[in-house]
């Protein structure tokens, strides 16, 4: 008798919404619990909604779309874009998120609209972030948005899944950004192409929620159309009160295949900086030391939430950002920037000399709100550090940790945050 | 539409959508033909004047289209006058847009191809066949669910034409 393989996340979850036994390799038409997207890339889908001859969506309580990329806006074309966003919401009955409420990665969980178990498709790279709460989420173009918006449906080539454990523990001074950092100098920039990463190990289940969702933001960055992870008691905790759905978490089978496994002792990792123009090309603080830097931004999808302000104050309590360096400080949503105005964060902050911005994505894509001039080096806690991602392709970009960036700031020069930390 | 022949113009590895279209040109513009003149542009400048007048067939290492899920990318290409894009592979979100948008995209070794070669492509037959040279290149044409929305005209057509997916 031969026995049957167990099943990978991706597997089950797509299993489960296309109601067949879907294996890596398989196509399948599945049915979508969510649909985003952003100012960037809405109207092109509603373009095509109309281009289809669909006048709805599938269902007005499914779909969102969030004023964040170019928010609030810099330019009258832009504002006419938003003006399109904002009365096909009014149209459709579909939730639009106006300029100040956040980055559409952080409101999408934060608001309950996604639950462990479910599938959801954005129009916007970094979807995968909600695999950190066990939701297969994954970024599509506005076209395929559209189809789902438009039918409820999408079709999906199953992928293989890449397992990655990090065992040990993390030191002080390192961070779930540093873990992501570090798998990518390792894989590389499509080192998971075509494939779902699983994430697992003691150090995911150590981390708190905020923080594995650093981990799945990134997984695009190694090319994977998943970053998923297990559902504990943390992320069932963590949806307490957000959402009226009963969450349906999916664990990987014993025996499910992986194509490839990963293992990284945590231990061994210290702080990481991306290098530009790159996002693989990583090194150890230690070896970009002393870099000079002109602005440093705290913020996105990636590193916005209340931990990460947390972080950054609790390094610049009491000392000053440098004289010849911006720090631009923009909180992943308007309840983060609530939440870190009560609990202090932002006082200390902005009398360190941060910059505050309305939460949403400007700088990071290079919109508006801290473009880099020629020449100047940047330290961001962001996802990606692409030539001319912000705005400028004279300038250049270093990932790091918010610590990092706090570190930075201060001494005008990338630092070794573990100086400024017990 | 199943046999393209055009230039060869030809890049390196990785080459991310920012690169294809930068993130700053997103929101000046909704006309893809006014902002099809900065595709590539932090690559190579003067790509636009080049492939704009007889068209022409972009050929790249591993990793093309990595990076963000606009579909100006694959949009500014076809304006452009790209007539399809060869690689070593695609990032995968890129891959899905081209063929929803209706760019063909072809999977094969592109170490042989030089810049500005003569080049064929068979997308039914799975070749590439590189005339200046006089080699032939093998592919593995599209799953079917692609080769038919890409026949289709890409995703709006197809829905148009099917009513919601056929696949």
């Amino acid at each position: 008798m031969i026995a049957i393989p167990g099943k990978t996340i991706a597997e089950k979850i797509l299993s489960a919404h296309s109601g067949t036994d879907a294996r890596a390799g398989d196509i399948v038409v599945a049915d979508i619990d969510f649909v985003m997207g952003q100012d960037g890339t809405s109207p092109l889908a509603i373009r095509a909604l109309e281009r289809m001859g669909v006048e709805g969506v599938f269902d007005p309580t499914k779909v969102a779309l969030v004023i964040d990329h170019s928010a609030p806006s810099p330019l009258e074309g832009v504002s006419a874009l938003h003006t399109v966003m904002r009365e096909f919401g009014k149209r459709t009955g579909a939730k639009v998120y106006d300029i100040g409420c956040g980055v559409c990665h952080q409101l999408i969980p934060e608001n309950g609209h996604v639950v462990p178990g479910d599938l959801m498709v954005g129009c916007d790279s970094h979807t995968c972030t909600y695999g950190a709460l066990n939701v297969f989420s994954t970024g599509v173009g506005s076209t395929d948005g559209a189809a789902a918006m438009a039918s409820g449906k999408l079709w999906f080539k199953v992928p293989e899944t890449m397992r990655v454990t990090y065992t040990g523990e993390l030191k002080p001074g390192v961070f779930s950004k540093d873990l992501i950092l570090y798998l990518a100098g390792q894989i590389g920039a499509d080192g998971a192409t075509y494939m779902a990463l699983e994430f697992d190990g003691p150090v995911i289940d150590a981390l708190s929620v905020e923080a594995r969702m650093t981990i799945s933001n990134m997984a695009i960055e190694v090319g994977a159309k998943a970053g998923l992870m297990r559902a504990d008691a943390k992320t069932l905790a963590w949806y307490e009160g957000r959402s009226e759905r009963t969450p349906a978490p999916v664990e990987p089978d014993p025996d499910a295949v992986y194509a490839r496994t990963i293992e990284i002792d945590a231990s061994t990792v210290g702080p990481q900086i991306a290098k530009p123009h790159s996002v693989d090309n990583v090194s150890p603080v230690e070896e970009v030391e002393g870099t000079p830097i002109q602005q440093g931004y705290l913020g996105t999808c990636t590193n916005g939430r209340l931990e990460d302000l947390a972080i950054a104050a609790s390094i610049l309590a009491g000392r000053r950002v440098h004289p010849d360096v911006r720090f631009i400080v923009a909180p992943a949503s308007r309840r983060i920037l609530l939440d870190a105005i009560e609990a202090g964060y932002i006082q200390t902050l902005v009398e360190a000399g941060a910059a505050l911005v309305t939460p949403g994505c400007g700088p990071c894509v290079g919109t508006h709100n801290g473009v880099p001039s020629d020449g100047e080096n940047v330290i961001s806690t962001a996802n990606r550090n692409f030539k001319g991602r912000m705005g400028n392709s004279n300038a250049f970009i270093y990932l790091g940790s918010p610590a990092t960036v706090a570190a930075s700031v201060i001494e005008g020069k990338i630092t070794d945050p573990r100086r400024y930390l017990g | 539409m199943s046999t393209i022949r055009a230039r060869a113009f030809k890049y390196g590895d990785d080459i991310n959508t920012d690169y294809i279209i930068s993130g700053k040109y997103k929101f000046k513009s909704a006309d893809m033909e006014a902002m099809a003149v900065h595709a590539m542009e932090d690559l190579d400048p003067d790509y636009y004047a080049k492939v704009k007048p007889e068209g022409g067939i972009l050929v790249a290492g591993k990793n093309f289209g990595m990076g963000s899920s606009r579909e100006q990318a694959p949009l500014v290409l076809i304006h452009s006058n790209t007539k399809a894009v060869l690689a070593k592979s695609f990032a995968r979100i890129f891959f899905r847009n081209a063929i929803n948008t209706g760019l063909p995209v072809v999977e094969c070794d592109t170490d042989l191809i030089d810049d500005g070669d003569e080049l064929e492509i068979d997308l039914e037959g799975g070749i590439v066949r590189d005339l200046t040279k006089g080699v032939e290149v093998p592919f593995s044409p599209l799953p079917p669910v692609m080769a038919q929305l890409l026949a289709d005209g890409g995703l709006v057509e197809h829905f148009k034409k099917h009513g919601g997916f056929a696949v």
